[in-house]
This record gives structure tokens, C-alpha cells and sequence, in this order.
């Protein structure tokens, strides 16, 4: 895929600096949003994206939140790859939040490559050309007969070699190119390889600093005490006791909260247990049997709302029906449980804050600390560090904002608010409650001629419109709603798509065994009748879909005979514009009890940017995807949550997890991400190979609960 | 509160400290080494594995005073350059995702390949129990096959 860029702004650009250690830098800042009001003799910024000292070091500035998805490691390989350097030579810096300088300091949504594919690759090619020309002019000779290699340019004719750290001064003195080529994708040197983690080094030694180890002169560790159940606030409050315990150096009461600071972790831990609180309750105290009751009875009235979508007439297409087929399901809460818990490092100042540590959106969660602190935005310093787990929780910023308060209100003090395991997992923004209504029609020919998704949770995004089979059905409808609740919840990794994923393609399987046809025979069908006779609009790409599907069933040998007492189940589901088709292996043991075995997965992401990445971030989704449906879950009892810490909240562990076997479709696609697509297929592929081999439906999770596995 | 003297990755201490103070905090907010991760608190996932002695302990429920004359290893102490087996397999792997409950799945992993060189999947299996939320389980079972071939 050759492309080229036009138009660069000059004025955009950085050229040359001197910075701390003594060389030079060039650097690249045409994607700031807010560059054309900056005057060309004004110096913006010195490190945007690549820096290039005279002494040789190149380091390229990662400027997206990590939190275990791999974006240090691949979005700088994507300036790398233009750039012509070698990866070995190359150092990666995490950047903080600055939006003068970065657009999307995200990470949600699978996006960040997605996104990122054409502008990084554009950054690293507009430097190289600059660095060519440069050399051009030294030896007098066309830059058309120059290339590059491995941070050199070249003059193939007269054999002369320069390296980009020679050039830089020259380079950053030059004009801007306006048009610059990117590679084709047979030309990747970079993208496409085995690239390991930027930060494993540091990890394996333990030696990378995770925002709960941020320690600084005159810091106080702070831990918060939270209302023990969601719709109770504090009436009063006794810290006499906790005031005396060791190392504690102040206790502070804010909103329906409680501070308790000290010395270190351990001493603010314990001194919170002798916290004497007196809460009441605020209204109805819900139990997850009240939650259950009432989504039912919800649903099964008229819907409240405007249909999600609607394509023809479901009640035309379920009245001219040979068969109907119905099956409803049912979501627990789910917490995020990142294994590193909510922490931040807060030290709000006179008129000024510094923040430091794990957020997945720190742009927005500035604009909270503003309005929260009346501080300008622009005196607001906020620096990621790499997360131990995100999932969607640290999109939510109430943590930042508690230890943004904490600080303010402990006398602009500097504090790390740590929070136990037990409050991370009873705190709140958990997966949503689900409770959904399938129900499809046939026609004498068993065609899919209808199609009706009711759905509602406890919070929104129960469903979502589009989602396949829409866009092959011609009577198709989807209707949701919210229940309100004081429980908070949040996106959880493939937010809506970690539920959906699994009902809909459970409902598919029992669509296809009702109607006597082969599950993925089935699911090829509807993809055909979506690409020759699409109803309304279809937001994947039937090819793209069906292909993924027929790799997963040959890799798999579905349909062919297994050893043993092997049974398979099939799913396939598209998100975040990826698309992924799982094969479960389960084991039928000699007491009948079932035992995962193998998953087989096929995931057309465009092109793969950096196989090892894009491999662990898919046996990571399924394994994770399987982990939850198999045992996890978060039930309420009056509001309290029932588990709070590891004990009682059922982690995957070793012995449970399957072996994984991951494919790509080959292609020169424009990559998407992978943080979050290969979960959805996960419970319903082993969902469906639990069908098959008992001839049990599950509708519900964790699936444990059925008794049925080993 | 109470004096102890231990030694962590060959280096003497003199801590004063409760001494049902856990072992994590000891090494994290007194002693000042992040290696060893606080994940629980109730020796569940594994994130605080050190070594008293030779022994893989989770340190969140481990009391200072029970350490005795064991010496004790966190992940920093493991090389000197982070060149054991089982970090360069693990780096040779690419094992960590977000990589925090992977020092305890390190020296959990070097415990288990000191009391059984040649570990089966099955054994493997029965001892490394910390928890990983990314999923990297996979990987962590074949960077342990790996270190073994080495040592």
C-alpha cells in the first residue's frame, strides 16, 4: 500500500535544540492539533516523537497509555519502520499527557494502532526524507539517488554512507517535505516480526517502577475508607483509636469517604481497620436476586425506549414463521480486578497539581482535576506510568480524583492512595448485570427471517444495534434499556461484545441445532446472505467474516472425527473492527465430566504489526475470556458486595487453562487492534462444545456453576 | 515495635518494625525494594513471592518475625544483571503483558526449578498458582520448560 502525505505545515515541525545531555534533537510535531497558531521562530517542543542526538542515540516517544496491550512496543516500531533504524539501537520513552504535542493519549477501545497506522508511520518517513535530504546536499547530489539502512543514509553510486546522527544538525535547518512515501508492505523490515516487550528488562528485574511504588520526599501513603455498601453514606464517624495507631499522621473525612494517611502501606492499612464508622442507608439496598427479578420483570414489558435498531418487521417475519426458536441469558457483575490495585500519587499545590501514575485516559481525567480543584488545566501535570492491568477501570478517573482531594485536603501534602484488594473489588464500576431476550424465526426453507434482541442492564450498553447477524436478517430488531442503580458500573474489557459475544453466538448454535444445520455451515450462510442481499446497514465485512470462520474450521479439522471423547464448540464474533473465530475442545471425561482442552483461534486484525504482541494480546483475550465465564462473578447481598478479595472471587489459574493455538489471516489490510477482540468468542466457543458434548445449553455464568465440568 | 536484623539479597538490615509487620511491607516501605508486588494481601495471587532461604513465601502474610536467620531473595536480587535462566527465558519468551505480577511468577518459577529441575506440564501446573489477569499463563508454562533445558 504505497501513500503519501501532502501538505505538511513547515511551521508544524521542530528543528533543532539543544537539550540536557549536550546534543542535538530533531523533532516532529505535525499532528499537534493546535500548531497553526504557533509562530515559525517559536520553538515548540524538542521530543515529540523522535529525538536523534548527535552522539547516535535515537529514542521515539511512546505517547499512549500502556497497560499491558503493547502499545510502547508497537506504536514506536511503526516509526521505527520508516525511519530505517535498527530496533536494537532504539530507545523507548513513555511520554506524559500533553496535548500540545499528541492527539488520542488513550488507551480504550482497541484503537491505539488502529488509529496510529498512518500518522506514526508518516512521522518516521518525513524524518528519514529530511535526514536524506541532508545528506543530498552534503555530497552535491540528487536525494532521489539516496536511500537508507539501518540509520545510515546511502549513496549507492559513490558508496558514500553517513549516519542520521551526523545529520541531524544540517536536517533540522531544512524545509519540511511536502509529500512523503510510505513503504508498501512488502518493504516492512520491522512490522510483521517477533518484537519483545520495550520494558521486559526492567519488568524481569523488578526493577520498573509501577504507580503504586512511586515514593517521593515528604510523601504520605493514604488509604480511603468507602461506604461498605453502594446506597449508604457515613452518619459519623470515631477515629480516636485510628489517630493512635503507629505511624499514622492524619485522618480526614471528604464526601461519604475517609482518609487515613501515614508513614507507610502497612501502617495506613492498619490504622484504617480501627476506623469507627456509623453508615446508613440512602434509599433501597439492592440484593443480585432483587437485581435479577426486577431486569426480568423489566423485560418482559414493552421496552421504554426507541429500538437499538430495526430493519423490517419482526412481527411480519416472527407471524410467516415455520419454527421459532428462543433462549434468554443472563450476565453477572463482573469486577476488573487489575492485578495492580487503584493507586495514584497526587500533590496539589498553590494553584498547581502534579499527578503521577496508571490512567488509560488521562486528557479527560485533567478536565475532572480542573473542574475538581479550580486549577487551570494547563497547570495540571499529569505523567502515565505503565499500568499492572487496565480493563476498562482505569478509564474511570475516581481514583485520581480521590487522591487529588486527599492531597488538598491533608494541607497540599504529596501522597500514593493505595487501595486494598478489598476495596478495589467492592468499589464499585463493575461489568454491568445483563439480562437478555432472543428470539428468532425460520422460514419452511430454514431461513433466518427474523431476528428480536431485547436486552437490559444494570448500567447501559446492554446491547448494541449492529452486531452480527444485522445486515442479513430482514426482519431484525434490537430494543435495551438501563435499570438504574447506585451500583457504578464501567466498560470491562470489550465492553457490551464480552456478553454479546456469548448469547449471540449461543443463540446461533441453537439455532443451527434446531434446524438440523451444521453450526458453521450456518454462520457462512447468513455472511452470504449479508453480502448478496444486505438489509439495511452492515457494519463488517462478509468476506473478511466468512474467511476468518472457514481458517477456524480447517485448522480445528471441524467436522472431522476426534480422538477420544473430544467435543467442539464454534464461535466467531467482529469488534472493534477486528475479526476473530474461536474453536473449543472440550474433554469428556470417564465420570462425564467435562474439561477444557484447546482453543483454536483465527483473527483477521489487517496487518499484524508485531506477531509476538499480537499473538499474547489473543491467547491473553481467550484465556481471560474463559477464565470469567467459566467462574467469575460478583453478587450483591443489600448492597454489599459479597466478595472482596481472592479467596472468594475466582480467579483462572494455570491448571485451568487450555492450550491456545493462534492464527492470522494474511493480508495488507490496514491493522486493528487486538486488546479486546479475542475474548467475546471465548465463552461461547466453550459454551457450544459443552452443548455438543452433553446436550446442555448455558445461558447463564460462571458456567461452573453448572456442575458439569470436571 | 521491635529490632530485626535480615539480610535481603546478601545485604544486611537493622529494621525496626511491629513485628507482625508482613515481610512485603518490610522490603517495600522500609527497605525500599518495589520488586515484590502488593496484590491481595491475603497470599492468594502470588504478586509478593520472595525466597526466605530457598523457599518461594508470599510475603503479604509472611510476619517479620518469622524470618529468623533466612535469607531472603526478592526478584532484584535474583542476578546481577538480570541474566538468570529464568529471566532471559522469560524475556526470550516474551512473557510479561502488563508485566506487574510477573516477579512473582519469576520467583515462583525459580523455587519450583530448584526443587524439581525437569518439571512435567502437571507439576508445573500444581505449583505455580499466582494469578495473572492478562492471561499469560501459556507463556509462563514455556519459558519454565525453557529455563529448565537451560540450567
Amino acid at each position: 500500500m504505497e501513500g503519501s502525505v501532502k501538505n505538511l505545515n513547515r511551521r508544524n515541525f521542530i528543528r533543532i535544540s539543544a537539550f540536557a545531555g549536550g546534543g542535538l534533537v530533531l523533532g516532529f510535531n505535525f499532528l499537534s492539533s493546535c500548531s497553526s497558531e504557533q509562530s515559525s521562530s517559536q520553538l515548540i517542543d524538542l521530543n515529540a516523537f523522535v529525538k536523534i542526538d548527535t552522539n547516535g542515540q535515537i529514542t521515539i516517544m511512546n505517547p499512549n497509555p500502556e497497560i499491558g496491550q503493547g502499545v510502547k512496543t508497537a506504536l514506536p516500531m511503526l516509526v521505527a519502520e520508516e525511519l530505517d533504524v535498527d530496533w536494537k539501537d532504539i530507545r523507548i520513552e513513555q511520554a506524559g499527557l500533553d496535548t500540545n504535542k499528541y492527539t488520542r493519549q488513550v488507551a480504550g477501545g482497541s484503537g491505539s494502532v488502529r488509529e496510529s497506522w498512518e500518522s506514526f508511520r508518516k512521522v518516521g518517513a518525513t524524518a528519514r526524507q529530511m535526514l536524506i535530504n541532508a545528506a543530498a546536499m552534503g555530497w552535491a547530489v540528487s536525494a532521489d539517488t539516496c536511500t537508507t539502512e539501518n540509520g545510515m543514509v546511502v549513496h549507492k553510486k559513490s558508496g558514500k554512507k553517513v549516519k542520521y546522527s551526523e545529520l541531524v544538525e544540517r536536517a533540522a535547518t531544512l524545509d519540511v517535505p511536502q509529500e512523503v512515501n510510505l513503504k508498501s508492505n512488502e518493504a516492512f523490515k520491522l512490522i510483521g516480526k517477533r518484537i519483545g516487550n520495550v520494558d521486559n528488562q526492567a519488568i524481569v528485574t523488578g526493577q520498573y517502577k509501577y504507580g503504586i511504588d512511586t515514593k517521593r520526599e515528604g510523601m504520605l501513603y493514604a488509604t480511603v475508607i468507602r461506604p461498605p455498601a453502594f446506597g449508604q453514606v457515613l452518619e459519623s464517624l470515631d477515629d480516636s483509636e485510628a489517630k493512635k495507631s503507629p505511624g499514622i499522621k492524619q485522618v480526614l473525612r471528604f464526601e461519604n469517604k475517609i482518609a487515613v494517611l501515614g508513614q507507610s502501606t502497612w501502617e495506613v492499612l492498619q490504622g484504617a481497620k480501627k476506623v469507627k464508622a456509623q453508615w446508613k442507608d440512602d434509599g433501597v439496598l439492592e440484593s443480585t436476586s432483587d437485581y435479577k427479578k426486577n431486569l426480568r420483570d423489566t423485560l418482559s414489558k414493552e421496552p421504554s425506549e426507541e429500538p437499538r435498531r430495526k430493519d423490517g418487521n419482526i412481527l411480519t417475519g416472527f407471524s410467516s414463521a415455520a419454527k421459532i426458536i428462543e433462549l434468554d441469558f443472563e450476565a453477572p457483575f463482573l469486577a476488573h480486578n487489575t492485578m495492580e490495585p487503584m493507586n495514584f500519587f497526587a500533590h496539589v499545590k498553590e494553584g498547581s497539581a502534579e499527578l503521577y501514575g496508571p490512567i488509560q485516559t488521562p486528557e479527560r481525567t485533567r478536565t475532572r482535576i480542573a473542574e475538581l480543584l479550580g486549577i487551570p488545566e494547563e497547570k495540571i501535570a499529569i505523567m502515565m506510568t505503565r499500568m499492572g492491568g487496565g480493563f476498562g477501570r482505569r478509564l474511570m478517573s475516581d481514583f485520581v480524583e480521590e487522591a487529588a482531594t486527599v492531597s488538598k485536603l491533608a494541607g497540599n501534602v504529596p501522597v500514593n492512595v493505595i487501595w486494598s484488594r478489598e476495596s478495589d473489588m467492592s468499589g464499585g464500576f463493575y461489568r454491568p448485570m445483563y439480562s437478555y431476550k432472543y428470539k428468532a424465526a425460520v422460514d419452511t426453507n430454514n431461513k433466518l427471517i427474523a431476528w428480536h434482541h431485547r436486552s437490559i442492564g444494570v448500567g447501559n450498553g446492554a446491547a448494541s444495534g449492529d452486531s452480527f447477524p444485522a445486515g442479513a436478517v430482514a426482519n431484525f430488531q434490537v430494543d435495551t434499556q438501563e435499570y438504574k442503580s447506585p451500583v457504578p458500573t464501567a466498560p470491562w474489557r470489550a465492553p457490551t461484545h464480552n456478553f454479546i459475544g456469548f448469547s449471540e453466538q449461543s443463540f446461533i448454535d441453537e439455532i443451527a441445532h434446531k434446524i438440523g444445520k451444521d453450526p458453521v455451515a450456518f454462520r457462512l450462510e447468513i455472511l452470504e446472505q449479508a453480502k448478496n442481499n444486505p438489509v439495511g446497514k452492515v457494519n463488517y465485512n462478509p468476506d473478511r467474516f466468512a474467511a476468518v470462520i472457514k481458517k477456524a474450521a480447517e485448522v480445528a479439522g471441524w467436522g472431522k472425527s476426534k480422538a477420544g471423547n473430544i467435543f467442539q464448540g464454534f464461535a466467531a464474533h467482529f469488534s472493534f473492527e477486528t475479526y476473530v473465530a474461536e474453536v473449543a475442545e472440550v474433554e469428556k471425561q470417564a465420570n462425564g465430566k467435562l474439561k477444557l482442552k484447546k482453543v483454536y483461534c483465527v483473527a483477521d486484525c489487517g496487518t499484524v504489526v508485531n506477531l509476538s504482541g499480537a499473538e499474547t494480546q489473543l491467547e491473553g483475550g481467550i484465556i481471560d475470556g474463559i477464565g470469567h465465564a467459566m467462574y467469575a462473578e460478583l453478587t450483591l447481598t443489600k448492597g454489599k458486595p459479597d466478595q472482596t478479595n481472592f479467596n472468594a472471587y475466582r480467579m483462572i489459574r494455570m491448571r485451568e487453562v487450555p492450550e491456545v493455538e493462534v492464527h492470522f489471516i494474511q493480508n495488507n489490510e490496514k491493522p486493528t487492534g487486538l486488546g479486546e477482540p479475542g475474548l467475546p468468542p471465548a465463552g461461547p466457543a466453550l459454551a457450544n462444545a459443552v452443548f455438543a458434548a452433553s446436550g446442555v445449553r448455558l445461558k447463564t455464568q460462571p458456567f461452573i456453576k453448572s456442575g458439569l465440568f470436571a | 515495635m521491635a529490632a530485626f536484623n535480615i539480610t535481603v539479597n546478601n545485604k544486611k538490615h537493622e529494621v525496626e518494625a511491629d513485628p507482625d509487620m508482613p515481610l512485603l511491607w518490610v522490603i517495600r516501605d522500609v527497605i525500599g525494594l518495589t520488586g515484590a508486588k502488593f496484590g491481595c494481601g491475603i497470599a492468594q495471587c502470588g504478586a509478593c513471592t520472595v525466597h526466605v532461604g530457598n523457599t518461594a513465601v508470599r510475603s503479604c502474610m509472611f510476619p517479620i518475625q518469622n524470618v529468623g536467620d533466612e535469607k531472603i531473595t526478592t526478584i532484584e536480587g535474583l542476578s546481577e544483571k538480570g541474566d538468570h535462566p529464568v529471566q532471559l527465558a522469560w524475556k526470550e519468551i516474551d512473557v510479561p503483558q502488563c508485566g506487574y505480577c510477573q516477579s512473582g511468577q519469576i520467583m515462583a518459577a525459580v523455587a519450583l526449578l530448584k526443587e524439581n529441575p525437569n518439571p512435567t506440564d502437571d507439576d508445573i501446573n500444581k505449583t505455580m498458582t499466582n494469578i495473572c489477569r492478562c492471561g499469560t499463563y501459556n507463556r509462563i508454562k514455556k519459558a519454565i520448560k525453557s529455563a529448565a533445558a537451560q540450567v
